[in-house]
């Protein structure tokens, strides 16, 4: 953990920043056997409960197909929704602030909190705030943001990163939970009971006490939103453990970050999601806390509220036609419990608070392909597809992945803060633009073809076990296959008399 | 009927056997192919690393190939769904980019005649006991691109379950990848192989004797890694177990 000058603890968001690219940092976590036993248990445990979920539903396709439409036409006109969102939430009491990115978001937040002269805030889970970091803006003006999801306790006392949307301590198991308990709660306040032993009861009890303590003190919430319905300006928040609805009403300020994507035109579009969402997500046919708040009211909830609509990349993003697709998201999670590759990789390989297939396409485009990390997240995946056969907004999560490897390798027409640039191909593919080029080649010549098959079979005896050089990759953990004496071409001249 | 055998670029160069199986196979069952030597690869090696411009000539040789087949036949569900999926986008991103309709009209041409073999055989020819023998245990992994983009379904499992001899045995996490997924092999090789190796462990508790796909390159990182582990079980590609008869059996 590091401690700036105030002696406020912080859990980095910024640790996030000069992570390595996704292959080498998957690389260490396949060979964690504690951490691929934690995750395959537990997404294959919900990759099941989600299927029975959807299968109850006959109307399941017609359901997502309206997710998506409804998605799709609200992000074509989003800059109306988002006026008719801004009006109704003023009309309501509340104050609407427009942020560019995340700096101009944290200061915005960090400028209201201090107004209040607080130092503490309790926080719902949120996507938005731990994509712009704002735990570690509000640290550095001395101000302690407590975390009130039990997942997300789990991860900010054990100065850690999440690595799921919907379960971010995933990766840790009820032992390492038990410790991280026993060291660190008496740090960020009331100590874990003596004795304390791993049973699930248990440890929700710890949190719950340690967490009571900050909701009854807490003056200053901070939330996100899985909606904002535009018509009456009302947000809503999902979860599954009412310390959402706690810190959503005790506080006397309110103030809420949230994703410009995030708007629905009317209830009865909400209606679909809340439908969409709790059983891709969580497996569950209604989601339990369901807290819904239009602006202020008085002498009920929060007496002042604000509501920080947060672009940081989003206007980019839908300036691409294949790649706005992704602003579709609901944030179900759903993806990541049935990819392979998360399972294997874990979330933190992806570098950002958005793992598994749907971060490899949203934080290359949310942040620019900015970086090797950014440049390795398009090809995170193998493109078996189970990523778009689950999604309940029918987001085609490989479509956009091969897209973004085309911008990677061949550059091309980007959107980077409002600004149409093209950008130039990423300099470590000049090999395999070459190799690439060549086969093309080779390909469109079928007489070169042959003779290729010719050496290859002729070679054949030579067949190494281990590759120099890239080939490498393969022969590490595989074998080669036996090259044919005779291709398929040459066979079937030789006994169909067809000329080659 | 005019069909033409899409025989894919690995298949020629690696397996050729698969080819001539669906030769055989397909000669049996009285449907005369051809195999039109102007064919190569679809491209999809280089569409899904990202070069889609590249892909282009190999789009125009296809259509071209097979300009006057009523049917194309390919033993690749991968192939095939780069044909159906991905040919129109090529066809659409040239038009965007202001080149004119040829290639849209190439794919357009291409892709309501393109069939993965067990497609053709169920949907078109209407057969699913191809009078097959093959005395072996078999396990089958229904792969990505058959699963889920081209949807096949049952098709391979109801060809199979009419091959004399052959006795089914289930694979746990049948629809789980294999972990080859064509780059993705050599760019991210250690997700790659835990896939791989997890997928081999459940292909090992079946006790099959041979494990089954509708395409190679799959079968190529299967069998690959069970070859390393020193595993008896064979990787075989269902056309070669349709075109099993008593007289050929190995
Ligand atoms: S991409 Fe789809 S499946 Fe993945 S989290 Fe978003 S809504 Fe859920």
């Amino acid at each position: 953990m590091s401690r700036d000058g105030t002696g406020v603890p912080h859990s980095g968001g910024a640790a996030y920043l000069g992570m390595p690219a996704f292959p080498r940092a998957a690389e260490t976590a396949t060979r964690d056997d504690r951490l691929r036993a934690n995750l395959r248990h537990a997404t294959h445990t919900i990759r099941a409960k989600r299927a029975r979920a959807v299968a109850e539903l006959d109307d399941w396709a017609r359901l997502r197909q309206a997710g998506a439409a409804i998605k799709d036409r609200t992000l074509r006109h989003l800059d109306h929704h988002l006026v008719r969102l801004e009006e109704a939430v003023t009309r309501a009491g509340g104050t609407v602030h427009w942020a560019a990115d995340a700096a101009e978001a944290n200061r915005i937040v960090t400028d209201l909190v201090r107004a209040t002269g607080e130092r503490e805030v309790v926080k719902v889970k949120s996507m938005a705030t731990q994509e712009i970091g704002l735990n570690e803006a509000l640290a550095e003006a001395g101000i302690r943001a407590y975390e009130t999801d039990l997942a997300e306790l789990i991860v900010q006392l054990g100065d850690d990163l999440p690595s799921h949307i919907l379960v971010p301590a995933i990766h840790r198991n009820r032992g390492e939970i038990r410790d991280i308990f026993r060291d660190r709660m008496a740090s960020w306040g009331r100590p874990a009971p003596e004795g304390l032993t791993d049973r699930p009861a248990e440890l929700a009890e710890a949190a719950r006490r340690h967490l009571r303590e900050k909701f009854l003190r807490a003056k200053v919430g901070l939330s996100g939103a899985n909606f904002m319905v535009a018509e009456t300006g009302t947000l809503v928040v999902v979860e599954s453990e009412g310390n959402g609805r706690m810190c959503l009403t005790l506080p006397e300020t309110l103030i809420s970050v949230v994703g410009i994507e995030k708007t629905v035109p009317t209830w009865r579009d909400l209606e679909v999601f809340l439908q969409l969402l709790p059983r891709s997500s969580t497996a569950e046919r209604m989601n339990p806390y369901t807290s819904m708040w239009t602006g202020t009211a008085d002498g009920d909830g929060p007496r002042v509220f604000h509501l920080v609509l947060l672009d940081n990349g989003r206007t980019d993003t839908l300036a691409d036609e294949v790649g706005r697709q992704a602003l579709r998201c609901i944030r179900c999670s759903a993806c990541l419990n049935v990819c392979p590759v998360y399972e294997r990789a874990g979330g933190h390989a992806y570098g950002s608070p958005y793992p598994g297939p749907i971060g490899a396409i949203l934080t290359p485009q949310l942040r620019g392909l900015a970086s090797p990390l950014e440049e390795s997240l398009p090809y995170a995946s193998s493109l078996c597809g189970a990523c778009f056969e689950v999604c309940p907004v029918a987001i085609d999560i490989p479509e956009v992945l091969v897209h973004l490897r085309e911008r990677v390798v061949e550059g091309g027409e980007v959107t980077i803060r409002g600004t149409r640039t093209t950008i130039k191909p990423a300099k470590r593919h000049t090999a395999e633009r070459a190799a690439m080029r060549a086969a093309r080649w080779t390909f469109d010549h079928p007489g070169a073809l042959r003779r290729g098959q010719w050496i290859l079979s002729r070679s054949r005896r030579l067949r190494p076990r281990r590759l120099p050089g890239p080939g490498r990759a393969w022969t590490d953990t595989r074998e080669l296959p036996a090259v044919p004496a005779e291709s398929f071409r040459d066979w079937w001249a030789r006994t169909r008399g067809g000329t080659a | 009927m005019r069909v033409g055998l899409f025989v894919t670029c690995v298949n020629d160069s690696l397996y050729p056997r698969t080819g001539r199986a669906v030769v055989s196979l397909l000669e049996r069952l009285g449907v005369r192919v051809d195999f039109p030597t102007a064919q190569s690869c679809c491209g999809q090696p280089m569409f899904n690393t990202g070069y889609r411009h590249e892909t282009e000539p190999l789009v125009r040789r296809y259509a071209a190939a097979f300009r006057d087949h009523d049917y194309v036949v390919t033993p690749s569900g991968s192939c095939a769904a780069m044909v159906r999926d991905n040919y129109p986008r090529i066809g659409a991103g040239a038009e965007a980019e202001g080149r004119g309709t040829e290639l849209s009209e190439a794919a357009a041409g291409a892709v309501p005649k393109t069939y993965e073999l067990t497609e053709f055989l169920v949907d078109v020819l209407g057969v699913t006991d191809v009078g097959a023998y093959f005395p072996h245990t078999v396990t089958y992994h229904p792969t990505c691109h058959g699963l889920r983009m081209l949807g096949l379904g049952d098709r391979p499992r109801r060809l199979l379950e009419h091959v004399e001899g052959l006795e089914l045995r289930e694979l746990d996490g049948a629809e789980e990848c294999c972990g080859f997924g064509g780059t993705f092999a050599v760019k991210n090789p250690a997700v790659s192989a835990a896939m791989g190796s997890d997928k081999c462990r459940a292909v090992a508790r079946t006790g099959a004797e041979v494990v089954c796909t509708v395409d190679n390159s799959c079968l190529m990182h299967i069998g690959g890694v069970l070859a390393r582990e020193g595993s008896p079980v064979r990787p075989v590609h269902i056309a070669e177990i349709l075109a099993g008869t008593k007289d050929s059996v190995r």
